[in-house]
């Protein structure tokens, strides 16, 4: 992480004080007429810490419920100390956020947490994506059944799908609204789809046929092929619903076969 | 480096306007939060203007900018960044100009403002307005990345006065000075925000008044007015902190009458960032500054006077 | 992973046909979705920036125990033990995690 810097460079010294309390002072930096400044120069540290540790807890609220507020001021000051932001888009923050709790120790038994972490960063990325007319009904409709199997989707550019083994839908949900968990087991494996078929945003659940269906599409694979995954995934998987989810949930922008291409711009 | 005539600068036309043309009038405006924006909407009190942070749109789409665009069709605009990082040592990111300027197009703002501060430095950006010693060196460098920005958005910008909590060794110009010469070379205006004048004085130990009559006022085209915190230094002595959290105190609203009595009214932002209140007390404190920009209206300063809304 | 199972033309349009006819469980349950539905502008903007000071002024961010990375042990406080399963007896799935598809 550390490259040489050239001594004058004083927001390297600077910088590197802000972030690591045992670092002196960087030279040169004092009170008025001489006054001493560590206590002045601890109000930057604090901010850059603080501000980082509440960019994340807006970001991952779901986390910060779920850990408590004490608990995650810890794990996210520990994270901005260790990965600072690398862009001046604080809703970019906190990629490595997922991966980083993973690593915690004192977080292992609830191991459903870096999944609903990666589900919180993918809900922020769908919010932020451009906007795009979602795909109606009347596109599918429109389509000739022989052609069916051959269809081909160009996703919404705020689809998104996190994978997971546990109940990162339900726990996130119910986390954010501030509804009780009582009932849901977390071990219960949940593909999130997420989606921004208007304004908001929305969580969808999809069981693991569902999401190999979904997975498949996004990938670019034919409506035939994505149903074929999908059913050697689960014999019981529900088509239709699946059909209707893909419209519904606006995570396509538009079709084509390999002669036509239709939908939203 | 070119020497730019703001006049002439910001007279450059949007290819296509997507917007109405509406310039910054004499009076208050307020800092946008997305959870004001129904209620400004609705509000039978027409704020003078809006101000967003340039980096919370710079994303692709979303109901961000949704909002923002419904704000813009009916209220003149602001666009004030906080992470271009014009101080720093290294130089300006040109991926983020280039997201400064695609936000510049996107809404077309009546006025452009940035920080004299730092933010950024090699990969990390540290999300607070850092200070920087004031110098030729410094200068020269603040001057080079204005002119940049300039040149690259093809109008001037405004540059804020910092509000800082320490000093440094390395500094051999005062702020005043370091900003005036800021300005004139690099043919910026600035935007005097009188919480940070406050906030710098008591922590440097000036005295308010003497950096306003230092300050060149003749080139100030906006004003910020906040709240601040207060803390104690090392030494047990009053340490302001620029915090956004709070009405706008009585000392600061005196010296803003100070400058609008000698500057003549001009577009006056209402800041609050932490622990943001329900839109009608941001109102209240817009409503107080248009009294004080209301008693100096008629003053006609030099034929400055600007149109009544 | 090759993919063999093969769906024919009759059942794709079937299961086009009932997913136009809306009479499928996604359409009867989409109010699961509503997690992310807010009204109108004013949704909530998680990670902005702004340009005020942070919150606490000196006392937070600041602590060298803080910095140094052991100091910190996790304390029951938030909501995850609530769904800790000690013997698997807490109850069944709720419908809400059951949307789509069946």
């Amino acid at each position: 992480m550390m490259v040489s810097a050239p001594q004058t460079d004083i927001n390297w010294a600077f910088g590197s004080a802000l972030l690591d309390p045992d670092i002196p002072l960087p030279v040169g930096v004092t009170g008025p007429r001489g006054k001493k400044a560590e206590k002045r120069f601890a109000v930057y540290r604090n901010n850059v810490v603080v501000s980082l540790v509440n960019a994340l807890g807006d970001i991952f609220p779901a986390i910060r419920t779920l850990v408590g507020r004490n608990n995650f001021g810890h794990i996210a000051g520990k994270f901005v100390r260790a990965f600072p932001p690398g862009s001046p888009l604080l809703f970019e923050y906190g990629r490595d956020f997922p991966d980083f709790i993973a690593g915690l120790d004192p977080l292992r038994k609830y191991a459903y947490l870096p999944d609903v972490a990666r589900l919180e960063r993918a809900w922020l990325d769908a919010f932020h994506a451009a906007d795009a007319v979602p795909l109606g009904f009347d596109a599918l409709a429109a389509i000739e059944p022989a052609q069916l199997g051959e269809l081909v989707f160009t996703a919404h550019p705020a689809t998104r799908i996190v994978e997971s083994d546990h109940a990162i839908v339900a726990i996130t949900m119910r986390s954010r609204a501030g509804a009780s968990l009582a009932g849901i087991k977390p071990d219960t494996p949940e593909t999130a789809l997420v989606t921004r078929p208007d304004a908001a945003v929305e969580l969808r659940a999809l069981d693991r046929a569902g999401g190999t269906f979904f997975r498949s599409l996004l990938h670019g694979e034919p409506l035939g092929a994505a149903a074929g995954r999908a059913t050697e995934a689960d014999g019981h998987f529900d088509l239709a619903a699946a059909i209707a989810a893909l419209i519904e949930s606006g995570a396509f922008t538009a079709l084509s076969t390999a002669q036509t291409t239709t939908g939203g711009e | 480096m070119s020497e730019h005539s703001p006049s002439t600068m910001r007279q450059l036309p949007a290819a296509a306007s997507r917007f109405p043309n509406l310039p910054l009038p004499p009076r208050a405006g307020a800092g946008l939060k997305p959870e004001h924006v129904d209620a400004i909407l609705a509000d039978d009190f027409r704020i003078g203007f809006l101000e967003v942070h340039a980096e919370n749109y710079m994303g692709d789409g979303g109901p961000a900018h949704r909002a923002l665009a419904a704000i813009r069709e009916r209220f003149a605009l602001s666009v004030h960044g906080v992470g271009l990082s014009i101080g720093a040592e290294r130089g300006l990111a040109p991926a983020h100009l280039e997201r400064l300027a695609r936000v510049v197009e996107r809404y077309e703002p009546a006025m452009i403002s940035e920080h004299l501060a730092w933010s950024t430095h090699t990969d990390h950006y540290y999300n607070d307005l850092l200070p920087l010693p004031y110098n030729r060196q410094t200068l020269d460098r603040v001057v080079e990345h204005i002119d940049q920005v300039q040149t690259r958005l093809g109008r001037a910008i405004l540059l804020e006065n910092p509000s800082t909590y320490v000093a440094f060794e390395q500094s051999t110009m005062s702020e005043t000075d370091f900003i005036a010469e800021i300005a004139r070379r690099a043919g910026c205006g600035l935007l005097l925000d009188v919480n940070n004048v406050l906030v710098s004085a008591v922590n440097h130990g000036w005295k308010p008044m003497s950096y306003l009559k230092d300050f060149p006022l003749e080139l100030v085209e906006e004003i910020h007015l906040a709240g601040h915190a207060e803390d104690t230094d090392d030494e047990g002595d009053r340490l302001l902190i620029d915090a956004h959290d709070r009405p706008v105190c009585e000392e600061v609203w005196q010296l803003y009458e100070v400058v609008i009595a000698q500057a003549g009214p001009l577009p006056t932002l209402v800041e609050w960032d932490n622990d943001v209140p329900e839109w009608p007390v941001l109102r209240r404190e817009a409503h107080l500054a248009n009294e004080i920009l209301s008693r100096h209206d008629a003053s006609a300063w030099l034929g400055r006077r600007h149109a009544a809304e | 992973m090759t993919q063999k199972t093969f769906i024919g033309a009759s059942a794709l349009a079937g299961a086009v046909a009932m997913a136009l006819s809306g009479t499928t469980l996604v359409a009867s349950t989409s109010g699961a979705s509503a997690a992310g539905k807010e009204k109108c502008y004013g949704v909530s903007m998680a990670g902005k920036n702004d340009c005020a000071a942070g919150p606490g002024t000196t006392c937070a961010g600041t602590s060298k125990v803080d910095y140094q990375g052991n100091a910190w042990k996790y304390v029951e406080e938030g909501t995850c033990a609530s769904m800790e399963l000690p013997d698997g007896r807490m109850g069944s799935l709720e419908p809400l995690t059951r949307d789509v598809p069946a």
